[in-house]
């Protein structure tokens, strides 16, 4: 080989060097804002919930002078408990409005007016009556809550410039509204009700207590039946079972159901648990049992990868000392794999909790306001309670449903959280 | 509640019964100092005991349970009068449902007649007595099985070996859950749909291009033909999927060939959990996300470029979808393009390539069939996919190729027909069967045949 030619390849490459680099360049920064772009839709997801979610955790309340009145509440002066139940505690709101706003004249004036305060209010004296009837003939100051709208208007999500026929509040009662801000008496307090609550028409008395309870009933149901057989099975395929035709089948059956669109398992639920063997709709027994045929894939495959990594000098030195087989897995390999099956069972069960398709299946999307108190109860789950809230036209409801979503992801991240630990902790590399 | 109760008493006497075996086999070797004449250990006599005691009885519980509503059912309506019990199903079913909600002292949706009172106490006592007899026979199983158990104990006797045998066969049952899933889905969806395909004809659903599943409930109803052509519904499905894998594809990808290839350890440990946040996010949650924010987004600004955009469109509930599925496909990817050998890098770059020519020459074509395996799993992903759809995309089955219009999917159409009131011999609730049907089979096929790739795949390289 001549060194002239030598020379002409190495020219060859040096032309088309700089070209090449530049391509290398483009191709990394193209990777680069492909990370940041999915990075982006993360930053932007969790922005746009908290933004327009974080105000659901204050809610509005006005200071009123309420006076109970004995000839509203008990004429008969007899303290009895089914007066004092059904009393018209509506009455006393309206009287104390009244007496704010002497001025407010006719029907249609004073039903605005007494819109302003919750439908909610009236129980809040109810049980205050209840729980003291001494307060009768008493006078006290009692911060109670705002309709939604008003609410709506004190977080700034109603605009009070823009002309009146496009606003859901009206100047005049924009106008008592002001009155009670200069006097101080209209002022955001913690929602606790959004909390504890069970879910309301009015968005002002919604809260997901009653969904976080449903959820925790089906999910204490879909760990009961989930781990212990998820285990089992990943215990008998990986330490037991003969290489055949018959654990083939198992294995890319479970490998399937893994992939299975989620609706699918609805169906299933449907058909079977509810037409074939009558069980309740609605109820979290049956939900939880739906999301165990779901998850139960996760937690075969992670379990069994678990008992992979369990070397067989563990099983080989139990077996070598006596230990039957099935004592050799049961007393040596399978508490070394539980960290790891474990982590599988949160993650699975972190998959359960964000479920909705196969629950709205089986009939939990009805409107419930009780909390349940059990797993048959009829009851509904947090994200089948977002789903609901995000269908509402009322604005409050938006606002709602971020929360929800929020308190969502909240269970979500402690879980994953929890899973990270325990395998950072225990996790052990042979 | 008396089920409950039943089976806390069946695990106390299961625990009695492994005390009373533990120490019986103690006692017929003379005492604890005697124990290695048994052939087991006596703990392994207590579970041979406590399983004797609990097995049986657990199962006929279980057997009685499932039996017992149908059982009562039939007996109640046998004693109704004979105008009752010629009712159609569905209406008898409503009687049926008074009868049982007069039993539990609910509130009754008609008026109460003294035919009715009596079905009802019927039922009532009944319930009563099968609640008796079950605590009755599976209390006196439970004894029975202690007492058998117990009078096995000798110490020849193998009781470690029938306890594994018995703990191995429930690991097994245990197993087979997954088959018994498979084949619980397949025919459940399956009958219903013979059901819906004796009404409507298979082909007519296959291949018509119309789909408004409204039937007349009354013969003099107007508007509601009923039409099954479920050709729109897959359109509108693919339309959403073909969106979602244009966003998801290039860059779950890219990040993926980024992420393994140039990033630094530490952008990677921190980028990659952070991508994965995104997979765990539930769907109603990107459905949310798609309806009030990417939606109006994308309708503001079509308008602003004088376009006309349905505030349900196919766009907003693709790219969010697509969002979705960026993690999937990058996981998917970053496992095949690890599983590719270093040599064949290394080699690739020692003869002067630079390193995006060995990512598009020699890494991508070595890990192509497992990318194609990852982007099929998540079209079966995105064609099954529910919430974002039922939020986001519209219930009107448009048959069009336009992103910017509403079309409807399998799915939505599933959740529409099912959710809410519902009759079970309509063709529209058979309908989300048959729809139920076709999903299934149609990702049942992308998922094997995407696993089958993958896993050939990976094979080559191990």
């Amino acid at each position: 080989m001549s060194k002239q030619e030598q020379i002409r390849t190495m020219d060859r490459v040096n032309a088309t060097l700089k070209q090449r680099y530049g391509r290398e360049r483009r191709f990394r920064r193209f990777g680069f804002f492909a990370v940041l772009l999915g990075l982006t839709f993360v930053g932007l997801m969790f922005l746009s919930i908290i933004s327009k979610g974080y105000s659901a955790f204050q809610q509005t309340r006005i200071l009123m002078d309420i006076e109970f009145t004995e000839s509203i509440i008990d004429p008969a002066g007899e303290r009895e408990y089914a007066v004092l139940s059904s009393a018209n505690y509506a009455g006393l709101i309206k009287q104390s409005l009244r007496a704010l706003y002497p001025e407010v004249k006719g029907r249609k004036e004073k039903r605005e007016l007494y819109a302003i305060v919750s439908n909610g209010a009236p129980l809040v004296l109810r049980e205050k009556v209840l729980a003291d009837p001494a307060l009768i003939g008493t006078r006290t100051q009692l911060w109670l809550p705002a309709d939604d709208d008003i609410d709506m208007l004190i977080k700034g999500h109603i605009d009070r410039t823009v002309p009146e026929s496009e606003r859901r509040i009206k100047d005049n009662v924009v106008a008592w509204i002001e009155k009670l801000e200069a006097d101080q008496k209209i002022e955001k307090f913690f929602n606790l009700t959004f909390l504890t609550g069970g879910d309301s028409r009015e968005p002002e008395l919604a809260g997901i207590g009653g969904a976080v309870m449903g959820s925790l009933y089906t999910l204490i149901i879909t760990l009961l039946l989930s781990f212990p057989m998820g285990v089992a099975a990943a215990v008998y395929l990986e330490e037991f079972a003969p290489r055949n035709r018959w654990t083939d089948l198992v294995e890319v059956n479970i490998n399937n159901l893994a992939a299975v669109p989620s609706i699918v398992f609805g169906l299933l639920g449907l058909a079977v648990f509810i037409n074939f063997f009558g069980l309740p709709r609605s109820a979290p027994l049956v939900g939880g049992m739906v999301l165990t045929l779901m998850t139960l894939p996760t937690i075969i495959i992670a379990s069994r990868a678990a008992l992979k990594a369990v070397p067989p000098s563990i099983r080989e030195a139990a077996l070598g000392v006596g230990a039957s087989k099935m004592q050799a897995v049961f007393h040596h390999v399978l508490p070394l794999s539980m960290p790891g099956m474990l982590t599988g069972t949160i993650i699975g069960m972190a998959q359960a909790l964000g479920e909705t398709a196969p629950l709205l299946m089986i009939g939990m999307v009805a409107f419930i306001v009780d909390i349940p108190g059990g797993a048959m109860d009829p009851a509904t789950v947090l994200p089948v309670q977002i789903f609901l809230w995000a269908d509402s036209p009322e604005r409050a409801f938006m606002e709602k449903t971020s929360a929800a979503i929020m308190v969502l992801l909240g269970f979500l991240i402690v879980m994953n959280v929890l899973a990270v630990i325990l395998r950072k902790r225990f996790e052990r590399r042979w | 509640m008396t089920n409950t109760l039943l089976i806390i008493i069946l695990l106390g006497l299961m625990a009695i019964a492994y005390q009373l075996g533990v120490r019986r086999s103690q006692k017929v070797v003379g005492g604890p100092s005697g124990v290695r004449a048994l052939h087991s250990l006596p703990s392994y006599y207590g579970f041979f005991t406590a399983l004797w005691t609990g097995l049986p009885a657990l199962l006929v519980l279980l057997l009685w349970v499932s039996l017992q509503s149908g059982v009562i059912r039939d007996l109640v309506v046998s004693d109704l009068p004979e105008a009752v019990r010629s009712l159609p199903d569905a209406q008898l079913g409503l009687v049926i449902n008074d009868i049982q909600n007069l039993a539990q002292g609910n509130i009754v949706s008609g008026e109460v007649s003294p035919a009715m009172e009596q079905a009802s106490a019927h039922y009532k006592s009944l319930q009563q007595t099968s609640y008796a007899a079950s605590f009755v026979v599976v209390l006196s199983l439970a004894i029975m099985g202690l007492t058998f158990g117990w009078r096995r104990i000798a110490p020849k006797y193998r009781a470690r070996n029938r306890v594994e045998a018995a703990i191995k066969w429930m690991l097994v049952g245990c197993s087979t859950i997954a088959i018994f899933t498979t084949l619980g889905i397949v025919l459940s969806v399956l009958f219903e749909s013979i059901r819906f395909f004796q009404i409507i004809p298979i082909s007519d659903f296959l291949f018509g291009l119309d789909w408004s599943p409204q039937m007349a409930i009354r013969a003099d109803q107007v508007g509601s033909s009923g039409a099954f052509g479920v050709i729109p519904l897959f359109v509108g499905t693919l339309l959403i999927a073909l969106i979602a894998m244009l966003v998801a594809v290039p860059i779950g990808l890219m990040s993926a060939i980024y992420l393994s290839e140039y990033a630094g350890s530490r952008f990677r440990a921190y980028a990659k959990p952070l991508l994965e946040i995104l997979a765990g996010i539930p769907t109603v949650v990107y459905g949310f996300f798609a309806a009030l924010t990417v939606a109006p987004f994308i309708r503001n600004n079509g308008e602003l470029l004088g376009l006309d955009v349905s505030s349900e469109s196919a766009l907003a509930a693709g790219l969010v979808m697509g969002i979705m599925i960026i993690p999937f496909i990058s996981s998917l990817s970053d496992d095949v393009i690890n599983a590719v050998p270093q040599t064949m890098r290394d080699a690739s770059l020692g003869i002067g390539a630079t390193r995006s020519e060995t990512v598009k020459n020699v890494i991508l074509p070595a890990a192509l069939p497992g990318i194609v395996g990852g982007i099929l799993l998540a079209v079966s992903r995105a064609i099954g996919e529910t919430m974002i759809v039922v939020m986001a995309a519209g219930l009107s089955a448009n048959l069009t190729a336009n992103p910017l219009q509403s079309v409807t999917t399998v799915t939505v159409q599933i959740v529409t027909l099912l959710v809410g009131d519902q009759e079970f011999d309509s063709p529209k609730t058979l309908a989300a069967f048959a729809l139920g049907l076709l999903l299934f089979i149609v990702t049942l096929i992308l998922n094997v045949v995407a696993l089958h790739v993958v896993r050939k795949y990976r094979e080559a390289y191990e």
